[in-house]
């Protein structure tokens, strides 16, 4: 069992649902420390810093984004026994509500509870919404509820990080391991090209935060540090010769680079650029195999006159759950492949053929 | 007065993992919880765990009075070990609804921690988000290989949920709050007959194999064993909450449902609420027209018959990792316990007995 970066077990622990990044941010600030050169916190809540390389003016200026906010649910009503009406701030699926443990609120964190009735009285398969379920607090008033948490109130999963088997567990893991890995890649500056860093804001929610970051460093081409989703799963029901689903990328084969998702299509230059780097160094590497997801590179390649952009993704299996799991060794690919490609990108490799 | 803490009392005992048939830790526990408040233990063929507490009155042939709760918990077992994975079968009312994304306590060689696994929102086909996963689609992933996870993990191994006991308000948060809510109404009704005198033997048994086989396995072979003259027993029942309103379900935190109907002896049931409105107890009558589905069916009539009464403490999500409870209910069902038993003197079965029709 590789140990665990303590900052990654920080990270998933924090709180920060998209809009309330602020406890990832400071965590953020703490590791980097006195090596932070001067740093800005715009309009949204991005943290953003320019790293100055030390051949900067003959490299590509590289932004590396990583996303702070994590998929949660706010308070959105009362009835009057006092139990809460909640929806969810990105997309969690309805299917992992029933019996879920939360914290409700930030600041004096209550614990509470998805109610689900009884299996005794209610036999229903059909997925019941969020909005037709409600959160136990312990009020007994909607009064009560009211005080103790108001219409807003941030609410996320109570897991605490851990290992589990040879993985890491933990909520958030999207996208605080890619924060934590990000600290990582930093720690190694300065590097050949100048590194224009952002830890983004409210991802989650519609790639917000990565939208104004960009417009502030004007890279001349961007790196997103991500998780993806791994199927990579058993199928026991699979009849005789029937193929396995995509798994989209598998745990423990590499960091998984993407072809394409729903939101870009990484330049095929950069691509080949990065797999061939990757090679050299011996880095095991896997590509992301379906088009699933999309990430802050989406919005990030489309301002000012284009900017191309790359997602590296840590596989990682259930995330948008109270518990997703990641390999270490996959974590490890991730820093390593960044680093690299950050001593070796030439202006040749973003040009566009 | 020995003093109680029912809150540690409880953490403790739903901090236990014991699954129907696998109640052997739970044995282990209550024998040191209830070792100070005893005279003797025995126990049934099937592992049901009998504390005894001997009449304080010098009696020679005192009647006995049976105090049944039962320790097991629902939960499931591997029956498949796929590329590492674990595939699941239910032991008892195990809700396949709530599974997804919980994380899990596989019972192997060692102890592993696991993940109900699920699909990611993003990857979700459209027949997948209109119902939830039945349990034979259900994998649990221990994060280890095909190899490891043999070596560490066979079928027949027990899963139960992770759901540490934590408090939310007034109310009490757990898996397995059935029934150890019940076992804990026992233990306070011990802590209270240890400054009360009795004329009455008292068993006071943590059955098996509640949840399982609907045979009511322990609570039968526990009261052919000890050949009690009554009993009491105590379970769940449905609280008032959130999709479940309705007349079988109560307030948490108000007063004790006391139940009513065939299953039940009516003047046993009439006596048990002349001592909890002595008490200034408030009790509302819980109106079950048949089965009970509790260990009451099985010892009704187990031997010649044995009169019963239902005591119950209602909880909130039952069967799930966040059943909710309110102590003072299972504090009260305690203290009524304890002084109907105090009340009991050697003219008790003649007063009940079968004389005249009763209404």
């Amino acid at each position: 069992m590789t140990k665990y970066p303590e900052l990654l077990q920080d990270l998933s622990n924090l709180d920060g649902i998209s809009g309330h990044e602020g406890r990832v941010r400071d965590r953020i600030l703490s590791a980097l420390g006195d090596r932070l050169p001067n740093h800005h916190i715009d309009s949204m809540g991005n943290l953003l810093a320019h790293w100055h390389g030390t051949h900067g003016d003959q490299r590509p200026r590289i932004m590396l984004a990583a996303h702070m906010d994590e998929v949660g649910f706010m308070v959105t009503g009362y009835d009057s026994d006092g139990s809460l009406h909640f929806a969810s701030v990105g997309g969690i699926s309805d299917q992992i509500l029933p019996g879920l443990r939360v914290r409700v609120g930030t600041n004096k964190p209550i614990s509470g509870v998805v109610m689900w009735t009884p299996i005794h009285k209610n036999r229903d398969l059909a997925i019941k919404p969020m909005s037709n379920l409600r959160i136990d607090i312990g009020a007994t008033s909607k009064g009560e509820a009211q005080g103790k948490a108001p219409l807003g109130t941030p609410i996320m999963f109570e897991t605490v990080f851990a290992p589990l088997g040879n993985l890491w567990s933990g909520k958030a893991l999207d996208d605080r391991a890619g924060c934590s890995a990000l600290v990582e890649v930093l720690n190694d500056a300065p590097y050949d090209a100048d590194v224009l860093m952002a830890f983004t804001v409210q991802e989650e929610v519609g790639l917000r935060g990565a939208k104004v970051a960009a417009k502030i460093l004007k890279p001349d081409v961007a790196f997103i540090l991500e998780t993806t989703t791994a199927q990579d799963l058993p199928n026991p029901h699979a009849s005789e010769g029937e193929s396995q689903p995509n798994p989209t990328c598998r745990l423990g084969e590499g960091v998984a680079l993407t072809v394409m998702d729903s939101g870009s299509i990484t330049p095929p230059q950069l691509l080949r650029f990065v797999e061939h780097t990757a090679q050299q160094h011996n880095i095991p590497y896997q590509y992301k195999t379906s088009l699933g997801g999309r990430t802050d590179g989406a919005i990030i390649q489309s301002q000012l006159g284009g900017i191309p952009t790359m997602t590296f993704s840590i596989p990682a299996r259930y995330i948008h759950t109270p518990t997703a799991l990641i390999a270490p060794s996959d974590y490890e690919s991730m820093v390593t492949l960044v680093k690299a490609v950050l001593h070796t990108l030439t202006h040749e490799a973003i040009r566009p053929l | 007065m020995t003093t109680f803490d029912l809150k540690q009392h409880l953490k403790r005992l739903v901090t236990v993992h014991a699954v129907s048939g696998s109640e052997s830790p739970m044995r282990a526990v209550l024998r040191e919880e209830w070792q100070p408040l005893v005279d003797d233990f025995d126990s049934d063929g099937l592992g049901s765990l009998i504390g005894i507490k001997r009449n304080t009155r010098q009696i020679d042939q005192p009647y006995r009075i049976l105090l049944s709760a039962h320790m097991d918990e629902i939960g499931m077992v591997v029956s498949n070990i796929v590329d590492g994975f674990l595939q699941v079968q239910r032991i008892g009312g195990t809700d396949a609804r709530i599974l997804p994304s919980q994380r899990v306590w596989v019972h192997g060689r060692e102890t592993l921690l696991g993940i109900v696994a699920t699909k990611p929102p993003h990857l979700l086909k459209e027949e997948e988000r209109r119902n939830y996963p039945l349990l034979e689609d259900v994998l649990i992933d221990v994060g280890l290989s095909a190899e490891e996870t043999a070596q560490r993990v066979r079928i027949g191994d027990t899963i139960t949920i992770d759901a540490p006991p934590f408090e939310m308000g007034n109310r009490f948060v757990s898996k397995s709050l059935d029934n150890r809510a019940g076992i804990a109404t026992l233990t306070t009704c011990l802590h209270l007959l240890q400054n009360l005198h009795h004329a009455w033997d008292v068993y006071a048994v943590a059955n098996v194999q509640e949840e399982s086989i609907g045979e009511y396995l322990g609570a039968v072979t526990s009261t052919n064993h000890v050949a009690p003259d009554l009993a009491i027993v105590v379970d769940v029942t449905f609280a008032n909450q959130h999709g479940a309103h309705g007349n079988d379900n109560y307030e948490l935190g108000e007063a004790v449902p006391i139940s009513y109907g065939p299953n039940f002896h009516l003047k046993l049931f009439d006596e048990m609420q002349a001592t909890a409105h002595a008490l200034e107890m408030k009790t509302v009558v819980d109106v079950l027209t048949g089965q009970s589905g509790t260990d009451a069916w099985g010892i009704q009539v187990a031997r010649e018959g044995v009169p019963c009464v239902l005591l119950n403490v209602p909880i909130r999500n039952m069967h799930s990792p966040i059943e909710t409870a309110d102590l003072r209910d299972i504090e009260r069902v305690g203290r009524l316990m304890a002084h109907f038993i105090a009340n009991l003197d050697s003219t008790f079965l003649n007063r009940i007995g079968w004389t005249t029709h009763h209404d």
